[in-house]
């Protein structure tokens, strides 16, 4: 019934769709080899931050998230076909939402518990005063 | 063999659980065998148990939320009785007794009954409002609602095998801990929740798909009702809050069962992480319970005042703003831990600010209904006494949400009447406003007025004469959850929220009988033409009840409140729009997947909880075995025949014509309707 | 849609009371899922509803994700993080999922090109490897344990464990759903309900891939300078 004809609308696109360009094998192929070769760059460049003494000590966290949200990005544009494009607002959207949720739980938990750590009574204070 | 579980689970010793739970047995069993001796065991089957269709399922949802408002409610008419008798004195119910009601009665209420309460109602209506047939996913939303059953079973099971938490409704480690509490009680309480919560998580991604994916032609955002956007706002924090809760109680669960340390005294745990975690999912959960609480009375209060809602793009505004600051919020329930100024300010500013979208709210409303011709049904009347109780629960929100106020009434019986304030006064006077607003388009008959009217003064007045009182106690020091007390000074408040309780056993005994009375007066009380209340929305084009397919035809929308638009226009020209071109329509077959995968998660629910592994074991692949099975069938819809479609909206369209050709020439907005 | 609707309003001309709302429908009635279109098509509601359930199992990661930088000190005299890491372990490990997402890529292409071998072909690699990453995975726990530093040790490692271990259990019901498929394609062929669902077996996986590169760059890079 509605499974023998096929949905698709160049108007609106769904996440993680392939046919948005309705190109060939090759270039779907061709996509997801550059992402691959991106990806391998950032991976390589992460694993070689850590081990090096190129980039400032203190610093390599602040280079290791950077080089991390930019492999993010390459799976969500390359793997994942999320891209600006007009008809794909709505997963952008999503996507805008749900990295700010993530940014307001674990940077809000790590403000808040820093603070509280910070503010805790010593353990062997706190044990005094069971008696 | 059965792990932990022996005969000593029941509380043969103690008589109150023991009786109550023979009772509920009995009951239980009663109705079971009644439906099967007198054969309505393959009409329930078809027609609701394997229903996919969102009609079916918001009412088994609302269905679900009264039954366990009421054993919610019983809980609560313990704790005051204890507390009105417990000056000086031990009461009734020794306190490992009175620490489970009091955590059963939270986790109860908020969980099984004001959710299921809000997702039932959003369940019936939105679709309907949108024009369209059904969720996005009805299945699924089959599957929600029966594992929120599954949930709400498990706890209700714990009255009679075992025990329930003793730690409060969020179970703060370490008291929750295994050391604190090495009984099956917060296993209870995590395992029903865990369930439960995957349900209300499908229910979240499911109508914000639907909402955002699924509309009537022509119906852009802004041509949405207001229900439908604080339906996607609730919905959205769903998805986003949900989450955190699932994983938090995770955490606990590892440390319980296999010996982590995440919230633990010892090894490095940290409990404060928990309740950071734990109410950055309580907050926005209370703004799940309310934000389609807002909705329901936008939808009323406009179509009692007969007017458009005022202000419908500040509004909508209003919703997403709420939405988004709910996230930012959450410290303000645990001020008192100990952040220090610059957290709690921020904070204390923050859950200041959110008011704000409310406040724009209440004025639009006021604005609606100014120079309306308003009509005071009972749904109106609950919107009323709602827009009075809750902006009081706002304000003393408010006073708490100021750090050093807080740092006085944290914990106290002034926490207590606000919650209360905001919650009854909000959630459950919009569950009795939605019920009594959409029964007639449910069931095709409306409920009793004179019942509702008597059902709404005495749970006002009930409400405040219970809770004002907690208001003055708190003030004077007075903690929460105390099983007895010794201040003279707190005496005279007690015992006046005991009389309000007796008030709101009234109330809802007027409630049961407005059931009752409406359904054996059902022919008199009929809804003939399908738009009761002089309806503006699109689910009061259909006929009470809708088909299955809501609509014969989806509509083409042109404007906001579409539906009045049609309606006027048929009262203009004398006539209803020509009929038109009937064609078959494919809808999703009914599946016993949700209630068979329900059923093997309370196996493995009740198994988890008292360690019996094989069955666990069992429980799990026979879940995954359900869910392959219903992935393999080959057949997903049935097509209802053009004829078929033809033979019921020429039924609709004729209650119709005959209300058009009774109030002939008129041109007036009185009750009735067109298409 | 409603063929015959005798409105004599013509499209376009608004009747909302507060004129809200643009032109959206002049010319663009066709467009589905922008909201004016009427409902989207199935392939579309299936792909944004399953987007939406990841983003909510991304927020599900956060949380453990959260208390894993709570707890990411707290060792209780007990192994740090630096002692207990396998560099080489987890590189092999990041090259085998990374590997694995591309296969999968693949058997999309695969799948639009409609070739029965070459789908069921990179989605058994697609297995095989994602297979690997938890045995390696497996091991180094395995490791960890007999050295001493099983999860019950200290809240570090409970976390530790807690939100790789949650991605590896992710990783397992990723590869049982992909049996499934590989089933249900070779029985059932390339039906639109199957492509849908596969459709959502590779925004699954892929997502999978984005977890563990935060995972290795917080856990263990940033946890290895600890």
């Amino acid at each position: 019934m509605t499974d023998m004809t096929d949905e698709r609308s160049a108007d609106d696109v769904g996440p993680g769709f392939l046919d948005a360009a309705d190109h060939g094998v090759r270039q779907g192929i061709q996509g997801y080899v550059i992402g691959l070769a991106l990806a391998v760059l950032l991976t390589v460049a992460s694993f070689y931050a850590v081990n090096t003494t190129l980039i400032w000590g203190p610093g390599i966290p602040v280079a290791l998230v950077t080089l991390a949200v930019a492999q993010i990005g390459v799976h969500l544009v390359f793997f994942l076909h999320i891209t600006t494009a007009p008809d794909n607002t709505n997963n952008v959207l999503a996507l805008a939402f749900g990295v700010l949720i993530v940014a307001l739980v674990i940077g809000g938990s790590i403000w808040i518990m820093d603070h509280l750590n910070e503010r805790m009574v010593p353990m062997d204070q706190m044990m005094n005063m069971q008696r | 063999m059965l792990g932990k579980l022996t005969w000593q689970a029941i509380p043969w010793d103690q008589p109150i659980p023991l009786i109550a739970g023979s009772a509920v047995v009995l009951m239980v069993f009663a109705v079971v065998a009644w439906i099967i001796i007198a054969g309505h065991l393959p009409y329930l089957w078809r027609e609701w148990i394997t229903s996919v269709d969102h009609k079916r399922i918001g009412v088994m949802y609302v269905l679900l939320a009264l039954v366990m408002l009421l054993r919610g409610f019983v809980d609560a008419i313990m704790m005051r009785s204890q507390q009105a008798l417990a000056f000086h004195a031990p009461g009734y119910l020794p306190p490992e007794h009175y620490d489970q009601i009091f955590s059963a009665h939270g986790t109860i209420m908020i969980f099984f009954a004001a959710m299921p309460l809000m997702i039932g109602l959003m369940n019936f209506a939105v679709p309907l409002q949108l024009g369209v047939r059904d969720v996005a996913f009805p299945t699924l939303n089959a599957t929600s609602f029966w594992l929120t059953a599954t949930g709400a079973l498990l706890v209700n099971i714990s009255l009679v095998v075992g025990e329930f938490a003793r730690t409060g409704w969020l179970v703060y480690p370490p008291l929750s801990e295994l050391n604190y509490s090495p009984g099956v009680g917060v296993d209870y309480y995590v395992w029903a929740l865990l369930i439960s919560g995957i349900g209300t998580l499908m229910t979240g991604i499911n109508f914000v798909t639907t909402i955002l994916k699924i509309r009537a032609p022509g119906m852009s955002y802004m041509r949405m009702t207001m229900f439908c956007w604080t339906a996607l706002a609730a919905n959205l924090l769903i998805v986003a809050a949900f989450p955190i809760l699932t994983a938090t109680l995770a955490m606990l669960t590892l440390d319980r069962y296999a010996g982590f340390h995440f919230f633990t005294n010892e090894a490095g745990g940290n409990m404060m992480m928990f309740i950071n975690l734990i109410w950055a999912w309580g907050h926005p959960e209370v703004y799940i319970l309310v934000l389609p609480a807002f909705g329901i009375f936008s939808e009323v209060i406009s179509t009692f005042s007969g007017k458009p809602l005022f202000g419908y793009r500040s509004m909508v505004a209003a919703t997403l703003f709420i939405c988004l600051v709910s996230f930012m919020v959450w410290l303000h329930h645990f001020f008192t831990m100990g952040a220090g100024a610059d957290v709690n300010a921020f904070f204390g500013i923050s859950t200041s600010i959110i008011a704000v979208g409310t406040g724009v709210k209440v004025y639009n409303w006021m604005f609606t209904m100014y120079g309306g011709r308003i009509r005071f049904a009972t749904p109106m009347l609950w919107s009323v006494g709602f827009m009075v109780t809750f902006v009081i629960g706002g304000m003393t929100g408010v006073l708490l949400a100021v750090p050093p106020a807080d740092f006085q009434l944290h914990n106290s019986l002034f926490l207590v009447a606000h919650f209360h304030n905001v919650i009854i006064g909000g959630v459950i006077f919009a569950g009795f406003a939605g019920l009594t607003y959409w029964f007639p388009k449910a069931f095709g008959f409306r409920l009793h007025e004179g019942w509702g009217k008597a059902a709404f003064w005495l749970s006002l007045i009930g409400f405040y004469v219970t809770f004002v009182p907690l208001y003055v106690a708190g003030l004077l020091g007075m903690t929460r959850r105390l099983q007895h007390y010794e201040v003279a000074a707190w005496r005279p408040w007690v015992l006046i929220a005991g009389l309000g309780i007796v008030v709101m056993i009234c109330a809802a005994a007027c409630q049961v009988a407005q059931l009752a009375v409406s359904i054996r007066r059902r022919d008199q009380l009929r809804d003939e033409t399908g738009d009761p209340w002089d309806g503006r929305s699109l689910e009061w084009a259909t006929a009470s009840p809708p088909p299955a397919f809501n609509f014969a035809v989806l509509p083409q929308v042109y404007g906001e409140e579409p539906y009045w638009g049609i309606k006027r226009r048929a009262i203009e020209t004398q006539q209803l729009s020509a009929e038109p071109q009937y064609e078959p329509i494919e809808l999703p077959r009914n599946s016993p997947t949700g209630f068979i995968t329900a059923f093997f998660c309370t196996i493995t629910g009740f198994a988890l909880i008292w360690h019996i592994w094989w069955m666990m074991a069992l429980g799990l692949v026979a879940a995954y075995a359900v869910f392959v099975w219903f992935a393999w069938r080959d057949v997903e819809e049935y097509v209802v025949p053009a004829e078929e479609v033809a033979r019921l909206d020429r039924e609709r369209r004729r209650a119709r014509e005959e209300w058009l050709a009774q109030h002939a020439r008129v041109g007036a907005t009185a009750a009735g309707a067109t298409a | 849609m409603s063929a015959t609707d005798t409105f004599t309003l013509t499209p376009g001309r608004h009747t909302d009371p507060y004129r809200v709302g643009h032109d959206h429908d002049a010319g663009r009635n066709l467009a589905r899922g922008h909201g004016e279109g009427g409902p989207a098509s199935k392939r579309v509601i299936v792909g944004y509803g399953f987007w939406i359930f990841l983003l909510s199992d991304i927020v599900m990661f956060s949380a453990f994700f959260a208390a894993h930088a709570v707890l990411q000190t707290a060792t209780a005299d007990g192994p740090h993080g630096r002692e207990l890491f396998n560099p080489t372990s987890i590189a092999i490990q990041t090259a085998v999922l990374l590997l694995s997402s591309f296969t999968c890529g693949m058997s999309a292409v695969a799948t639009e090109a409609r070739s029965q071998l070459w789908t069921q072909l990179s989605l058994l690699i697609t297995g095989i490897l994602g297979l690997v990453f938890l045995l390696l995975e497996g091991r180094d726990f395995a490791t960890m344990v007999s050295a001493g530093a099983p999860p019950q040790r200290s809240a570090f490692l409970s976390s530790f464990f807690a939100v790789v271990g949650c991605h590896g259990l992710h990783v397992t019901a990723g590869l049982l759903w992909l049996g499934t498929m590989m089933a249900q394609v070779f029985v059932k062929g390339f039906r639109l309900n199957i492509l849908r669902r596969l459709i959502c077996f590779n925004l699954f996986w892929h997502t999978l891939d984005i977890i563990w590169v935060a995972l290795f760059t917080i856990v263990y890079l940033i946890g290895l300078g600890r």
